[in-house]
C-alpha cells in the first residue's frame, strides 16, 4: 500500500509541476465556463450544472488518452519500468499507484469547478443532490476513460499509440448508444449497455443507479485488472 | 550473515529461451560476499539476460537463482530487495530533479526518510554529483547521469550490486573516472558488472566470466585468462615491394605461422600471426629493410573480443583447459 502511495504521489507531483496541467486545467474551464454560461443565460434558466457536466464527458474522451499515454509507454521508452519491476514493489503497487494519481488529477482538474455551484446558490436555489450525483457521474465516468487509457499504455512504449488506442476505443464506446438507435433487439440491448455516454446522463439528473455505478465500476475493474496483467506480461516476453 | 564466504549469487542450471531462441544456455556460477566479478561477452552474448535474472526482471526458463539465499522466483521481492541494479540504458526520468529521483527511488526500496536524507548525503559525496542536486536529470552529461545511476544503485547499501556496461557510451575522460568509482563502489559491495571492453575487466575484476553465445566459455581471474590467451602474436606490417616475394620470405621466417595479405593501394597490408616469445617487432623491420623494400608502417595488433572467443572456443583452447 505504502508504495501504491508513494507512486501516486510521484506521479501526480509530475503532473501538476509541468506546463501542461495548467494548460489543460485553462482549456477545461474555458469550455465548461462557456457551456455553463450559455445554460444559465437563457430566459428561464435552470439552477442545475447539467449544462456543462454533459459536455465534460466529451472533453474526458479526449482529455483522458493524453494525460494516461505516457503512464506506463514512457517508463517501457525510458527503461525505468525496469528499474521500477526490479524494486522489492509488486507489479500491481505499480500500476494501481499511476491509476490513483491520474484520478487524483481529475478531481484536481474538476475542483475549480466548484466555482459555477458557488455561483448558483450565489443567484439561485439549486438542489443539493443532483449536484452530488453530477460530480459522483463525473469521477466514475472520468475514471473509466482513465482506466481504458491505463491499459493502452500498457500495451506499447510508444505514447503516440497508446493515445490512439485509447481514444479510438474511448469513441467507439461513447458512440454505441447511437448504433443502438438504428438497431433493435438484443444487439440494441447491447450496443446501449456498453455504451460509455448512456450511464451517464442519470447521474446529472440526480438518479444514482446502483447498475450505472457497477457498470463504471466493473470498467474501471477490468481495465485496470488488464494492465496489471499487461505489465506482468512484460517479465515472460 | 556477514561470514566472509557466504555466497551472494547462486546460479545453477539457468537457462533463458526467448520462443525458441536460446539466450542463456545451462550458466553455472557464484559470487561470494565481497567479490567483484565480470561478466564479459560480445554483443547478444545473454549478458543482459542473465543480469535481468539476477535482477528479477524476467524469470529463468529452467534453472535456480539465488541472491543472498533468496529465490528470486519463489521469494522475488525479498531477492529485489537485496540487489542494487544499474540496467545498460541508465533508467532516469528526465524531468526529474536529482535529489527528487533519489529520494523517489529510496522510498521504492522501503526507506523512511530520515535514512534517505542521510544517504543522499553520502552517496552524492561518493558519486560527487553534489552541484547537480536540484538539477533536472535531463540536462546533465551522460557521464553525469551515470553517475546518477550509481547513486540510485548504491542508495540503499544494497548486498549485491549488478552493473550492465557501466561505462558504455560516455567519454574516454569519464570512463576513467567511472571505473575508478566502480572500484572505490566495488570495495564495500558484492558486485557483478558486464562489459564487452577487455581492458576493463582486468582492471576492476578479481574474476571473469566469459560467456559467449549464451554458454559459459571460460571463468579464471584476467591474469590467468590473459595468460593462456597470449599463445599467440599478431603483427601488422605494411610494406611498398614484390607481393609474391614479400609474402614467401614473410613464411619463411622462424615462429611464424600465417601472412594474409590486403592490397592498400600504394602498399600492401600484411597480417603475420606468430607464436609468442618470438618477438617479431624487434627484428622484423630491419630484415626488411635488409631486403630492399619500403617498410611503410609496423605495429603489433592488439586481439580483438571477438578473436579471443574465437580462440576460447577453439578446441586447443579445450585441451589446455583440460
Amino acid at each position: 500500500m505504502r508504495n501504491t502511495f508513494i507512486i501516486a504521489k510521484k506521479e501526480s507531483k509530475a503532473y501538476f509541476s509541468s506546463p501542461m496541467a495548467y494548460v489543460i486545467g485553462a482549456v477545461f474551464l474555458a469550455l465548461t465556463g462557456y457551456m455553463f454560461v450559455s445554460s444559465v443565460s437563457n430566459p428561464f434558466p435552470e439552477a442545475t450544472i447539467r449544462g456543462w457536466v454533459v459536455t465534460s464527458t466529451f472533453i474526458f474522451v479526449l482529455w483522458s488518452p493524453v494525460l494516461t499515454m505516457r503512464l506506463l509507454a514512457e517508463e517501457q521508452k525510458l527503461g525505468t519500468l525496469e528499474l521500477l519491476m526490479t524494486s522489492p514493489v509488486k507489479d500491481y503497487e505499480v500500476v494501481i499507484g499511476k491509476y490513483l494519481a491520474t484520478l487524483l488529477i481529475l478531481i484536481g482538474t474538476l475542483f475549480p469547478t466548484i466555482w459555477y455551484v458557488i455561483l448558483l446558490y450565489w443567484f439561485g436555489n439549486p438542489d443539493l443532490w443532483p449536484l452530488l450525483t453530477s460530480y459522483l457521474g463525473l469521477i466514475l465516468f472520468g475514471g473509466a476513460t482513465l482506466a481504458i487509457g491505463l491499459l493502452a499504455s500498457s500495451l506499447t512504449s510508444n505514447q503516440v499509440l497508446a493515445a490512439v488506442m485509447s481514444f479510438g476505443l474511448l469513441l467507439l464506446l461513447t458512440l454505441t448508444n447511437k448504433a443502438a438507435l438504428v438497431t433493435v433487439g438484443l444487439s440494441a440491448t447491447i450496443l446501449e449497455e456498453i455504451s460509455l455516454t448512456a450511464h451517464f446522463d442519470d447521474f446529472a439528473r440526480g438518479i444514482v443507479d446502483i447498475g450505472n455505478v457497477t457498470y463504471y465500476l466493473s470498467v474501471i475493474g477490468i481495465f485496470v485488472f488488464s494492465a496489471i496483467r499487461s505489465l506482468e506480461s512484460r517479465r515472460w516476453r | 550473515m556477514s561470514n566472509e564466504s557466504q555466497t551472494m549469487i547462486e546460479v545453477e542450471g539457468l537457462t533463458k529461451l526467448y520462443g525458441d531462441f536460446i539466450a542463456v544456455t545451462n550458466l553455472n556460477f557464484s559470487v561470494k560476499r565481497g567479490e567483484i566479478v565480470g561478466l564479459l561477452g560480445p554483443n547478444g552474448s545473454g549478458k543482459t539476460t542473465t543480469m535481468r535474472i539476477l535482477t528479477g526482471y524476467m524469470p529463468p526458463s529452467e534453472g535456480i537463482v539465488k541472491i543472498a539465499g533468496y529465490d528470486v522466483l519463489s521469494h522475488s521481492l525479498s531477492a529485489r530487495a537485496k540487489i542494487g541494479y544499474l540496467p545498460e540504458t541508465v533508467p532516469l526520468y528526465q524531468d526529474m530533479e536529482v535529489e527528487e529521483y533519489l529520494s523517489f527511488m529510496g522510498a521504492m526500496r522501503g526507506m523512511n526518510n530520515n535514512k534517505i536524507k542521510n544517504r543522499i548525503d553520502e552517496v552524492v559525496d561518493q558519486v560527487s554529483i553534489g552541484h547537480y542536486l536540484d538539477t533536472h536529470i535531463g540536462k546533465l552529461s551522460k557521464g553525469y547521469k551515470q553517475r546518477v545511476g550509481l547513486a540510485q544503485a548504491i542508495l540503499h547499501e544494497p548486498d549485491v550490486l549488478i552493473l550492465d556496461e557501466p561505462t558504455i557510451g560516455i567519454d574516454p575522460i569519464q570512463v576513467v573516472e567511472t571505473r575508478q568509482l566502480i572500484k572505490e563502489i566495488g570495495k564495500d559491495h558484492t558486485l557483478l558488472l558486464s562489459t564487452h571492453i577487455l581492458p576493463e575487466v582486468s582492471a576492476l575484476c578479481e574474476r571473469v566470466l566469459i560467456i559467449h553465445e549464451g554458454n559459459l566459455v571460460a571463468e579464471d581471474t584476467p591474469e590467468n585468462l590473459g595468460e593462456k590467451l597470449r599463445g599467440s602474436e599478431k603483427v601488422q606490417v605494411d610494406i611498398d615491394g614484390p607481393i609474391a616475394d614479400v609474402t614467401s620470405f614473410l613464411r619463411s621466417l622462424d615462429g611464424i605461422t600465417g601472412v594474409r595479405q590486403t592490397e592498400m593501394g600504394e602498399f600492401v597490408r600484411y597480417v603475420i600471426d606468430a607464436r609468442s616469445g618470438t618477438s617479431l617487432l624487434e627484428s622484423l623491420a630491419s630484415m626488411i629493410l635488409q631486403q630492399g623494400w619500403k617498410l611503410l608502417g609496423l605495429s603489433s595488433v592488439s586481439m580483438s573480443l571477438e578473436e579471443i572467443f574465437l580462440q576460447l572456443t577453439s578446441s586447443d583452447f579445450e585441451e589446455e583447459r583440460e
